[in-house]
Order: structure tokens, then sequence, then C-alpha cells
């Protein structure tokens, strides 16, 4: 770039560019010896406005100053007036505290502009760049105080310091990690299992209403139920939560459990997409499809819950129930498999359970 | 500078401060150099601002925030002031969350205001970074300040996704439980994380409030230091300018700290305040009353993560459904786990590593302060126009159910188009990139050779007609002469009788010839006539740093 290097003004060099620039904008971009301004402060790259434009544009300035205070005023107005609390009130709360704390804010940030704009020279200064890189003296030198420095700690003659010092550091590096063992318990089988066992009656999730088998009739009918006494548990909900349809018996197909799993065409599913867990909660009463809204994983509610689409990997674990002798629907025993997001320790459950079923 | 004949006086208001300060700390020329430290102006410099003062509004209004909001789970009977949830049970966090919004007058603008400053953060951060990607801007000797940009993005990203569970509302519950369902995937050491961090099983009582320490205390500090980092090794090393008149890369061209900039960035600073504001005051965001308080068991439809998730959840959504058993013992999620590290992984060590290969292709030990134009790194280009594809892919598809809905498009087909999409797309766009780039490279070549088209149709003596081509201006001219070129190593086959230069041995030797030739193959000249290929200017030798700059 030898032709950019030679043109430029450093400061100090000629009191005047030698060139108009064609960059900075023309409104500004002459040289003014304006009477206020100390002439001689003049330096290269510096282009000083024209007085009679900056007389104007301190109107202005004035005029979005004075806008920021009353804005500001207004803000402890709106303050004291609009109280909250409902969700009408607390809209127009928020709307006049945010819009004149944006108005002032803004006519503060609009002043200000125009004051560097209109005010302030028009700036081309042109300072040097230090080359970053240091010369091969000054590493040399540098070099050799750390050469020096290493010899008179004596960290390489004196083998024993060293080693010790590298044993110590050692088990230092781990006591962080040690101290938060405490942190949780180990998982265990916990994954494994969940609340419902035997006799255990499902409710409805949010009125807590036990269901009797034969009130759920209408077939394409759909519950979100949960554990008796367990409604407010959020650890037992997060993997106990059901869905339960109710089927027409003819469209229940393999791999659907019937026997022991059912009640007059009525499947019990785990809610907990076995993806990464979100509540499968969609319904889709014609195909029978249950749908999770969080990745689109669906599940064919007539077979068993087999994913017929989307990431998830696995079918919705069924889970056996029955009626009491009062005629509500109960669980039958926990789920065979786990439910839920996979894991490591998890493996071929579903294979296990078969191979049990054959033994 | 000359020195001034009539000195005014500094006012003893301002005086008498400053001599108290200059007395007990030795200063020396440190202020007289930096008041007047010339910063370049260009509209995309101000990205980096945005962030930073995005940053400054986070602390601000975040720290208004905890001084009502309670990081418990702990169970509450809501008897607030907001009717329709009356009588509810939920968590303190969420309790407090309405409390907030319904009783702290101004506290539904801070968290409003806090929301958008968080959105505007992490996008202000993506595409200042993109920026310093398309301008070459990371180049020597600013490799370290990209990676701490680096740094700080995924740091921002992990303060999102804490910050985004702490309200503990339907919607947020829902974020968590995701996270927590790709953490317990993970081989080995999955379930032991997700049991720790959460104290036990999910949900538990604790993640709220570790959670809380985690976005408050924890990251906040990291980014603040990080961020004082970055911006004392900008101080230090001058920012980059754009090419153009005057400008060289030993030198910096622009407004002195004091009083142009400060000000300016003062103004700046209040703008993206005053729109944050403005977005907190009448555009709502995150309406938690609206979602009721978290449970497990269910999920309000179309919940979307805040946008800067969407990709990873785009990811999640087209993935196929694998999952390997080994030995019926052990599960590996591939569903899970692929979607969830691998588009991560790939983007963060590609952004991470990406200088450094690049300089090892090039060969190119130069500092370098002038920016590239993207056009004039095609290759650079296109890989980043590539990314950009991967990532915006993978963003879109984060929201394939908005996208079925609104143009009535079958949804499995959005999902299939994705999977076919998430590997055509990026190489689609890198072609295309890399035509574009050639093109305007010829087109300035042009400019600088021919001059521009005025129009102007002339008729020569014999009849022809020809266009008038006038000189471009200068302005126009000298920016594209900051065009620089880029070393192209000798071809190792057609040396004569020499040896390879060090670097260029061997394997790796040999790949990096290669991949340096593919870096230069299309690079048009300047002075040149637009039919040439680069091969003219690969005289340069290999593993010979260029000192300062050259052109041909
Ligand atoms: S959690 Fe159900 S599809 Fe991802």
């Amino acid at each position: 770039m030898t032709d950019n290097t030679n043109d430029i003004n450093e400061p100090g060099e000629e009191r005047v560019p030698k060139r108009i620039l064609g960059t900075p904008p023309s409104e500004g971009g002459y040289l003014v010896h304006g009477e206020q301004i100390d002439e001689s402060r003049e330096a290269p790259g510096i282009y000083v406005q024209d007085p009679d434009k900056a007389r104007r544009t301190e109107k202005y300035i004035a005029l979005s100053f004075l806008i920021t205070f009353l804005a500001g005023i207004g803000f402890i107005v709106s303050y004291v007036v609009f109280q909250v609390g409902d969700l009408d009130s607390t809209a127009v709360s928020n709307a006049t505290l945010g819009g004149t704390l944006a108005l002032a804010l803004l006519g503060l940030a609009v002043g200000i502009t125009l004051w560097v704009r209109g005010i302030m020279p028009k700036y081309e200064i042109t300072e040097k760049r230090k080359v970053l890189a240091p010369s091969p003296e000054q590493r040399s030198e540098l070099n050799q105080i750390i050469i020096d420095g290493a010899q008179q700690s004596g960290l390489g003659r004196f083998k024993l310091v060293r080693r010790t010092l590298l044993l110590a550091a050692a088990p230092l590096g781990l006591l962080p990690i040690v101290l938060l063992r405490d942190l949780g318990p180990m998982p265990k089988t916990a994954l494994r299992h969940t609340v419902w066992k035997k006799g255990l009656r499902l409710v409805v999730e949010g009125t807590g209403q036990p269901i009797r088998a034969a009130d759920f009739n209408s077939p394409g009918g759909i519950l979100s139920v949960v554990p008796h006494g367990y409604e407010h548990d959020m650890n037992a909900l997060a993997k106990a939560t059901l869905i339960l349809i109710k089927l027409r018996p003819e469209e229940i197909q393999p791999p659907t459990k019937v026997e022991n799993w059912t009640v007059n065409g009525i499947v019990a599913y785990s809610k907990i997409c076995t993806h990464v867990g979100c509540p499968a909660a969609l319904y889709e009463q014609t195909t029978h499809h249950i749908l999770c809204p969080c990745h689109q994983s669906t599940f064919d509610a007539t077979r068993g819950a087999e994913v017929v689409f989307g990431p998830a990997a696995r079918p919705l674990p069924q889970l056996p129930i029955g009626v009491d002798n009062e005629g509500y629907l109960i669980a039958l025993s926990d789920f065979e498999v786990p439910v839920g997001p996979s894991f490591w320790e998890r493996g071929d459950a579903e294979k296990k359970v078969r191979e049990g079923e054959k033994a | 500078m000359s020195q001034p004949t009539v000195k005014p006086e500094l006012p003893k208001a301002a005086d008498g401060p400053l001599k108290f300060i200059e007395e007990r700390i030795p200063t020396g020329d440190f202020l007289k150099r930096n008041l007047r430290k010339v910063f370049p102006d260009h509209w995309s410099f101000l990205l980096g601002e945005i962030a930073l003062y995005s940053f400054i509004i986070l602390l601000l209004t975040g720290t208004f925030l905890t001084l009502w909001f309670k990081p418990s789970m702990e169970h509450v009977v809501y008897d607030g002031s907001y009717e329709p949830l009356k009588g509810v049970m939920m968590s303190a966090a969420y309790e407090s969350s309405l409390h907030i919004s319904f009783e702290v007058r101004g506290g539904l603008l801070m968290r409003q205001m806090h929301h958008w400053a968080a959105l505007l953060f992490v996008a202000s951060m993506m595409i200042h970074m993109l920026r310093v990607f398309f301008t070459g801007a990371y180049r020597k000797p600013r490799e370290l300040n990209w990676l701490i940009g680096l740094g700080l993005l995924t740091l921002a990203l992990f303060e999102g996704l804490t910050g985004y569970s702490l309200p503990d509302d339907l919607l947020s519950g829902a974020g968590l439980r995701i996270t927590q369902g790709v953490i317990v995937s993970l081989p080995l050491v999955g379930t032991y994380i997700q049991f720790f961090l959460f104290g036990g099983e999910y949900p538990g009582e604790d993640i709220i409030s570790r959670f809380f320490t985690i976005h408050i205390l924890l990251i906040p500090g990291i980014l603040l230091g990080l961020v004082t980092a970055h911006l004392i090794l900008m101080w230090v090393q001058k920012h980059t300018q754009m090419p153009g008149k005057g400008r060289t890369e030993k030198n910096v061209v622009g407004a002195p700290f004091y009083p142009a900039f400060m000000a300016k960035g003062g103004a700046f600073f209040l703008f993206t305040f005053g729109v944050i504001a403005l977005l907190g005051a009448f555009f709502q965001i995150n309406p938690i009353w609206a979602f009721g308080p978290y449970t497990p068991a269910d999920i309000s439809a179309g919940s979307q993560p805040d946008w800067y998730m969407g990709f990873l959840e785009g990811s999640l959504r087209i993935m196929v459904p694998w999952e390997i058993n080994i030995a019926s013992d052990y599960t590996l999620p591939l569903s899970v786990l692929i979607p969830a590290l691998v588009p991560l992984g790939l983007i963060f060590t590609g952004l991470g590593v990406y200088p450094f290969v690049e300089r090892w292709i090039t060969g190119d030990n130069r500092e370098h302060h002038l920016c590239d134009r993207p056009r004039n790194a095609p290759v650079r280009t296109s890989i980043g126009m590539a990314g950009v594809t991967f990532y915006g892919l993978l963003w879109l598809l984060g929201a394939n159910d908005e996208i079925a809905a609104n143009f009535h498009i079958s949804l499995n087909a959005t999902t299939y188009f994705g999977r076919v999409m998430i590997f055509l797309g990026p190489v689609l766009a890198y072609i295309i990139t890399y035509r574009i780039c050639i093109g305007l490279q010829r087109r300035d070549a042009d400019v600088i050779g021919h001059g521009v088209e005025t129009g102007v149709i002339k008729r020569l003596p014999n009849g022809e007609f020809i266009e008038v081509h006038a000189p471009a201006s200068e302005p126009m001219a000298e920016h594209i002469k900051g065009k620089k070129e880029i070393q192209r190593f000798p071809d190792t086959t057609a040396d004569e009788g020499g040896v390879p230069a060090p670097g260029m041995r061997g394997l790796m030797g040999k790949m990096r010839v290669k991949l340096n030739h593919a870096y230069t193959a299309d690079d048009v000249p300047l002075e040149e006539h637009h039919d040439g290929h680069g091969e003219q200017h690969g005289e340069v030798l290999a593993g010979e740093p260029q000192k300062g700059i050259t052109r041909h």
C-alpha cells in the first residue's frame, strides 16, 4: 500500500490538510476558523463545524434535553398516579412507566447525538499503530529474565522440591470435586420405579376426582391422570402421570396388552414422552395418535403406543389397570419398564420383560 | 500538535479532582495518551457495543428483580392480586414472579426489559461475531479476543438457560424438563450429573435456588471479567478499520475517545436502553401469569424456547429415532445425544479453531488491522455462510409446527425436508456464496482496471459503439484497493530440485499445500483483467511470513 502510507496527515506534520476529503459529508467537511474555538488547536483531521449551523443545532439539542426532563417528571408522576394489581391497571402502569422512561432515555440520546454531530468537530484523526510483536532484542531480554529467575529459584536443580510440590498439588485439585458429593443422592434404581402400585387409585389431574370405569365410556375420550395422594408431589408426577384413553375394544391391537391391563377398552400409557420427557399431551381422536408437543414424537394408542413419527425411540410404557370393588380405576402394579427419557443404565428393559415372560 | 497561543484554563471544579488523582495515582502519560485514543467509525462496529450495553442493562434490571424474587421451590397457595390464580398451589419462585409483575410498580416493566435485553444481548453478540468473522477481524493479533468472545457467547447461552427457568411457570418448566432429558441421556455420567444437579430426582426442590446462584452470581461474574478482558484487549490492540483512503495497516483513522467517541458511546448506550424500555413498555414478553405454575404433568401448547435456543430445539425435532442398546444392559440414546451435542459441538469447535486453521493454511503471520471485505476471502466467506445456513435451518426447524400450521404444509413434510436440507443446505450455501464472491471480485477488478460504467454510449470513428467508462471515485477505489493478496504456496511437484520448506513436508505438509491452493484458487488480482486466475502471484516463499503489508 505504498501509495497510501505517505499521504497521511500525521498530527503536527502540517496545520492544514493537503486535501479536502471526500469521506466526511460535505455539510461539515470544511475548515472554518470559528471565533470561539482556539484557532491554534485545529489540527489535521479536525473539521470544525460552521458556527451558524452549530447555533441552530443547539436549539434542537436543548429541546431534546427538555423532553427528557419532562419525561423524567412524567415517570415519577405515573409511578404515583397509576397503581398496579390486576391485568388492566398493571398494563396502564407498565405502558406509562415504560413510555416515559423510553422517552427520557431517547431524548437524552438524540440530544447527545445532535451535539456530537452538530457542535463537535468532525474528526478524521490519524493515529499510528505500534507493531505489537516485540523486537528480537526485547524477546531475548525477556527470555533471559525468565531463565535467570528459573535458575535462581532452583526448581530445576532441587528435584525433591519439584516432585513433592507436584505431589502436594494433586489432591488439592480434587478437593472441590469431593466437596460437591453431597449435591445429591446416588441415582441407584430411582429412575426405574414410579409410585404406582397395586390398588392405587387413578385420579383426574387438576380435580383429583377418582374415575369410575363405567363413567369413562365415550370412545375417543382422553384424560390426564395422576396417582391418588400424589397430586402435588412434583417428583412423583414427573414419572407417574398417565394418559388414559378410551378405545373401542376392537380397535385395540397388539402389542397393546389387554388382559389384566385394560378395562373395557380403557388403556393407560405413561404421559412422559420417551424422548426427553415432555408430557405427551395431545391426542388425535380420528387416528388415535398421541402427539408430544415438544418435538412431535407421535405414538399410536391402538398399538401399544408405538412410535409412528418423530425422534422418540421407544413406545410410551403401558400401565396395567383394573377396577376396585367400588368400580374405580386402580393400578394393578408399577410400570414394567422405566418411563420417560432414556438413560445409560436403562438398557433394553422391554426385551428383558419379554424374556422373563417366556421363562 | 502545535502549541496553543492562548491557553484556556481548566475550570476549578475539574482541575481540583484531576490534580488530586494525578498526585496520588501516577497516571504518567496514560490519560494523555488514552483520552485522545482514536476510534474508527463504521456502522458494523456498533454491534459489539449493543451487546455491551445490553449487558449493563441486564445487570441493572436484574438487580432490581432480585430485590423481590424468591429462589425457592417451596409450595405455597397463591393469595396475591391476580384473581385467576387465587388459591392455586405453586412454588414460592413463581409466586414472587407474580408479585413482581402485579404488586411492584415498575416490576413488570423491569421483568420485560430484562427479558428483551437478554434476547438483544445474545442477538447482538452473534451478529457482532459474524461481522468479526466475515471481515477477518479475528486474525493475528486478535485471536485471543476472538476466543474470549466465543467464551462470552457460550456463557450467555447458559445464562439465558438458567434465567429462563427461574420464574418456574409452565413454559419455563418445559425448557427445564428438556434440559433434564438431555443431561440424563449422557452415557455413563448422565444419571449422576442429573441427580447431583437437581439434588435427586427431577424436578426436586433445589434446582431453582441453584440456577439462581449460577444466574445472578457465577456466570455474571465470569461474564464481567471476560467483558473487561475483551475491552482491554480491544483498547490495547486498537480497533480494526475498514479499508479506505488514508487507512493502512499501520494507522487508525477516526474520532478521539474524548470527547467524540465518549459522547457517541454514551448516546448509543441511551439509545439501546431507550429501545429496550420501549419494548418493555409496549411489547409483552413471557406473560408468566397466562401459563400458570409448573407441573411436570402438563405443558402449554405451542411452547417455544427463547430464540437463541431454537437451533437446539430444531435439531432435536428433525432427528431420527435412533437408540442403541449395548448387550441389553446399557442404552445410548442417540436420538437425544446427536442432536443435542453435535450441532453445538460443530459450531463452537469450528468457531474456536477457525482462526488457527486459517493461519496454518494461509501461512499468514502478518498483523491485520484492516478488515477484509468478505468477497476478498471467498473460502472463509463461504464457510461462514454454510455455517449460517446450518444454524439458520436448525433454528427454522425449531418452529416447524408453527411453519406447518401457518403455511398449511404437513408437519411431517417439514421434518423430512429438514433431514435432507440440513446436509444439502450448507453445501449449496457454500457453492453459491463462493460464486458470488468471485463475481464481485471480478467486478472490483473491472472497476479498477476499466473504471465504472457511466451509461454514456459513444460512437467511435469506425462506427463501433462503446460505453464510456469513468475512473472510480477516490473513496470507492481506495476501498476496493484495500484488498490484500493471500499467499499461495509454491507447487511442491513443480519444485525445481529444491527441498520443500519445513512446513510443507510429510503428509500434513502436503495437505497444507493442497488446502492452501484450494484456498487461493480463484483469487482475482486487481490490476489484471477479469480473465486471470490467481496463479501469477504464487511467488511468495512458503513458510516465510510476509513482513508488513505488500501489494501486487
Ligand atoms: S420430548 Fe416428546 S418429542 Fe421430544
